[in-house]
């Protein structure tokens, strides 16, 4: 056994047992392997499991010098008995878009996180980044040099900067993405680095980019703009395909059911009447669809994927604000654009995104998120900067009081009246 | 587009960045020595590499997800973990999804490499909810693969790699860092995780449930896992107000700010008296406090862990998908179960509860917050035996729009003694 000291850990130990893998036995491994800072992770754990609060201190700005983000100052608050984790920062790493890797990538990563940090990381965190857990402040430097010098890769983003984008699969493995969700992640990330890296706005801003409205990023939950693919043409159908689910030959939703009998396909109750605007139908052994009337949420493609498939006549709708709790409370994102088409350079979309920045810049209060300054100031002034046409696909429904803010240029010979000349007409 | 005009496309904007082709540099031994060698800190500027943003993605494409880009027809689960792709071209891609807890460390990484290395060409993915993926092309690859991943276990039993998470599943629970690494929690993450998997274990490589059920666990309410929009979270809660260490104040943040933050407008700027000495500081109107932690965010001398405090909420209902339904956000169904580490007993039983009434009771395809819409918030609350409090009612912004404003609704236990 390496020269490590190993602490009593009789309640994390106790996660070691059951089938799900168990961090404990991988950290407790890696500690017992040499890595003393692991095991005094687990040893600060134990603690907290005692004491059922955490052990880290509140913050503590810590950074590579000419970025504002990235790196997260962490120390402990019981260093004396944890001194391999006193101080113990997080460093965010921009992962290529859909989080594919070389072997070859991760090895090195490894390696260098060995040797500069705790050997612990997330894969990944929230946001979509690399996330290596654990190192102190004089390794900061050399971490990001070795990064940028023998890995090519840069830092993701914290604070108040763009966070790092992120992206479903799209169209590398998956037949219902309407966009090239890489492409547009990377080439997001690289047209706002200085915004990723250097924080200037009122707080974090988030870009996530979904191929269809399965929306396997969480884009409409998550991200302040949300980039989400759709069509404008017809479902694709093959009629051979339908009556083979019909017959039983092919299994409904791709195999998702396997385990249960849930009853021979029934097409009207299973994807017909489950529509949401009832737009398809029967006619003899043929589907039928009125696509004027869809609103694209997948369901039918969903259930019969050997048999239907989203139009080729393809962009994004983009929908904007959409937060946490902290602090007004969870918001989703709002419909702005029904459907912009995203092709490199994506020179329209990032005159909106321009348009929406320099609002936000202007008018947004310290941490305050976009989705919050539309609920401050309204959707109407968010129409009104981002220069869009109100339709109404933003609203749910349309407003039920009559509290409308006419301008004066709005009204027929404005608001400058003489009281002398109304009263000619009313007695006071 | 097709990879190669994307290619051309992304060169033609960015093609002298460094990262998009990194196969030399990485092909080069990891030198330990280089970063003290190259970083000057008298000098920071001098060999400083900025905003290269990360690796082209293409690079590390299998050979076959490259050549079927964008031509993907059609896709089907072959068994639970394992999705089968079937090109236009005629290809064939077998993903395999294994569970993760995302809390990792460099050897299990190496690990994944050297099955990625064995089966898959060196290459792998991770999702969005923490499951790595594994290319393989044909079903002797396939059989091997699964094989070696069943096999591998850490010397505690569990599995490493647990091939699941597909269709209608308990897919990976996406999470936070808690006790093992966040200063803001109000419960861990990591241990809940593994304590609500072991116990879902049989949901998460079957596919036995109405619909796909995501389980996400925020740490404290900042929601870093952003647990608003999942079928069922898991929420740690804060119950205690604030303290105010009044002489630490000034040192480590500034008293406008601490004021500010609170969204509830029940921190006001005070002045108090400490050994003759007058110092400005804060006071709380605990009756206003909402345990949001907000305030702590931005000022270390407000902090409000306690180990009788905290806790954790469950939410239950939400959805990202547009399928069927509009996205739905989680609803508050319990308020309050206390932290029971290591294993969570109590949040573990009444997460099974509540997905089990869910797997029988719901129709085909139905996700949870449909199934609890369709039969009525009165009869989830009955089906599930779980007591409704008034802390499920909002009061809040909007929490007007959450009232029911209707003579329609169901008798259930809450009326039947009317």
């Amino acid at each position: 056994m390496a020269d490590v000291k190993k602490h009593d850990t009789p309640q994390c130990d106790e996660l070691k047992s059951g089938p799900w893998p168990s961090f404990v036995d991988d950290i407790e491994q890696k500690g017992l392997s040499g890595k003393q800072a692991c095991l005094d992770l687990l040893g600060q754990l134990e603690l907290s499991y005692t004491h059922k609060e955490t052990h880290w201190k509140h913050g503590g700005i810590v950074g590579v010098f000419g970025y504002g983000g990235g790196v997260i100052g962490r120390y402990s608050d019981a260093p004396e008995q944890f001194p391999a984790v006193a101080h113990f920062h997080t460093i965010r790493v921009n992962q290529p878009a859909s989080k594919f890797y070389s072997s070859a990538f991760l090895r090195k990563l490894c390696e260098m996180w060995d040797h500069r940090g705790s050997g612990m990381t997330n894969l990944h965190g929230s946001t979509g980044d690399m996330v290596l857990l654990g190192t102190t402040t004089d390794q900061l430097e050399p971490v990001f040099y070795d990064l940028t010098h023998q890995m090519s890769v840069d830092l993701g983003g914290s604070g108040s900067n763009l966070r790092t984008p992120s992206c479903c699969i799209g169209k590398a493995r998956c037949e219902w993405s309407c966009l090239d969700t890489q492409a547009i992640c990377y080439d997001l990330t690289q047209t706002y680095q200085d915004e990723l890296h250097r924080p200037a706005f009122p707080y974090k801003f988030k870009f996530k980019i979904s191929g269809c409205p399965n929306d396997c990023v969480a884009a409409i939950a998550r991200s302040c703009c949300s980039i989400i693919g759709t069509w404008k043409d017809d479902i694709r159908i093959d009629q051979e395909a339908v009556k083979a689910y019909i017959g039983g030959e092919l299994k409904p939703n791709a195999g998702a059911h396997s385990d249960r009998d849930w009853g021979p396909f029934d097409i009207q109750k299973e994807v017909i009447d489950l529509c949401p605007t009832g737009c398809m139908r029967m006619e003899g052994d043929e589907l039928k669809i009125d696509n004027r009337e869809c609103t694209r949420c997948m369901h039918c493609i969903n259930v019969m994927p050997e048999a239907l498939r989203p139009g080729t006549d393809t962009g994004a709708t983009i929908l904007v604000g959409a937060k946490a709790p902290i602090l007004e409370g969870a918001q989703m994102s709002t419909l702005a654009i029904p459907f912009i088409r995203m092709e490199p350079p994506y020179d329209e979309f990032k005159e909106f995104v321009d348009k929406i920045w320099d609002w936000w810049m202007e008018e947004g209060k310290n941490r305050e998120r976009f989705g919050e300054l539309i609920q401050r100031q309204s959707l109407q002034e968010f129409i009104r900067r981002a220069e869009l046409k109100p339709i109404p696909q933003m609203v749910k429904e349309p407003r039920s009081n009559p509290y409308v803010f006419w301008s004066e240029d709005e009204v027929e010979g404005g608001w400058k009246r003489d009281i002398k000349e109304f009263r000619k007409r009313h007695a006071a | 587009m097709d990879l190669e005009k994307i290619r051309e496309a992304m060169k033609e904007s960015w093609g002298d960045l460094p990262g998009f082709d990194i196969s030399e540099v990485v092909s080069k031994p990891y030198d330990p020595e280089l970063g003290e060698k190259l970083y000057d800190p008298k000098k920071p500027m001098a060999n400083r590499i900025t905003d290269i943003g990360p690796p082209y993605f293409e690079q590390f494409f299998p050979e076959v997800i490259k050549k079927n880009y964008g031509k993907w027809k059609s896709h089907e689960i072959v068994e639970p973990g394992v999705i089968k792709y079937t090109s236009e071209t005629g290809d064939v891609v077998y993903a395999v999804r294994c569970g993760s807890p995302r809390l990792i460390t460099t050897d299990t990484i190496r690990e994944i490499c050297d099955i990625a290395d064995k089966y898959c060409d060196g290459l792998m993915r991770w999702t969005t909810r923490n499951n790595i993926e594994f290319h393989v092309e044909t079903e002797d690859q396939l059989r091997a693969l699964l094989d070696d991943l069943k096999g591998r276990k850490f010397p505690g039993g569990s599995y490493k790699f647990p091939v699941g998470g597909t269709g209608a599943s308990v897919t990976n629970i996406v999470h936070t860092q808690g006790w093992v690494h966040c200063h803001t929690p109000a419960t861990d993450a990591s241990g809940v995780v593994k304590a609500v998997m072991d116990d879902l274990f049989e949901y998460f490589g079957s596919h036995k449930l109405p619909a796909q059920v995501r389980i996400a666990l925020a740490c404290c309410l900042n929601m870093c896992g952003a647990v608003h929009c999942s079928d069922i979270a898991i929420l740690g809660v804060h119950r205690k107000p604030p303290f105010v260490e009044d002489d630490r104040i000034t040192g480590v943040c500034e008293i406008p700010l601490a004021v500010a933050a609170c969204p509830l407008g029940a921190i006001k700027p005070a002045t108090v008296e400490i050994d003759g000495k007058k110092i400005k500081t804060v006071r709380v109107n605990e009756k206003r406090c909402m345990f949001c932690g907000n305030c702590y965010t931005m000022c270390p001398a407000m902090p409000l862990a306690d180990m009788d405090g905290d806790g954790i909420a469950i939410l239950v209902g939400g959805k990202i998908s547009n399928r069927v339904s509009a996205p739905k956000f989680s609803k508050l169904v319990i308020p309050y179960i206390p932290n029971e580490p290591p294993r969570w007993p109590s949040t573990v039983k009444v997460i099974r509860k509540i997905l089990e009434t869910y797997a029988s009771d719901a129709n085909k395809y139905e996700r949870l917050g449909e199934w609890a819409e369709r039969i009525g918030w009165e009869r989830f609350f009955e089906k599930c035996d779980i007591p409704f409090t008034d802390k499920s009612i909002d009061d809040y912004r909007l929490a007007y729009d959450t009232y029911h404003t209707t003579t329609q609704f169901k008798w259930s236990v809450h009326t039947d003694n009317l």
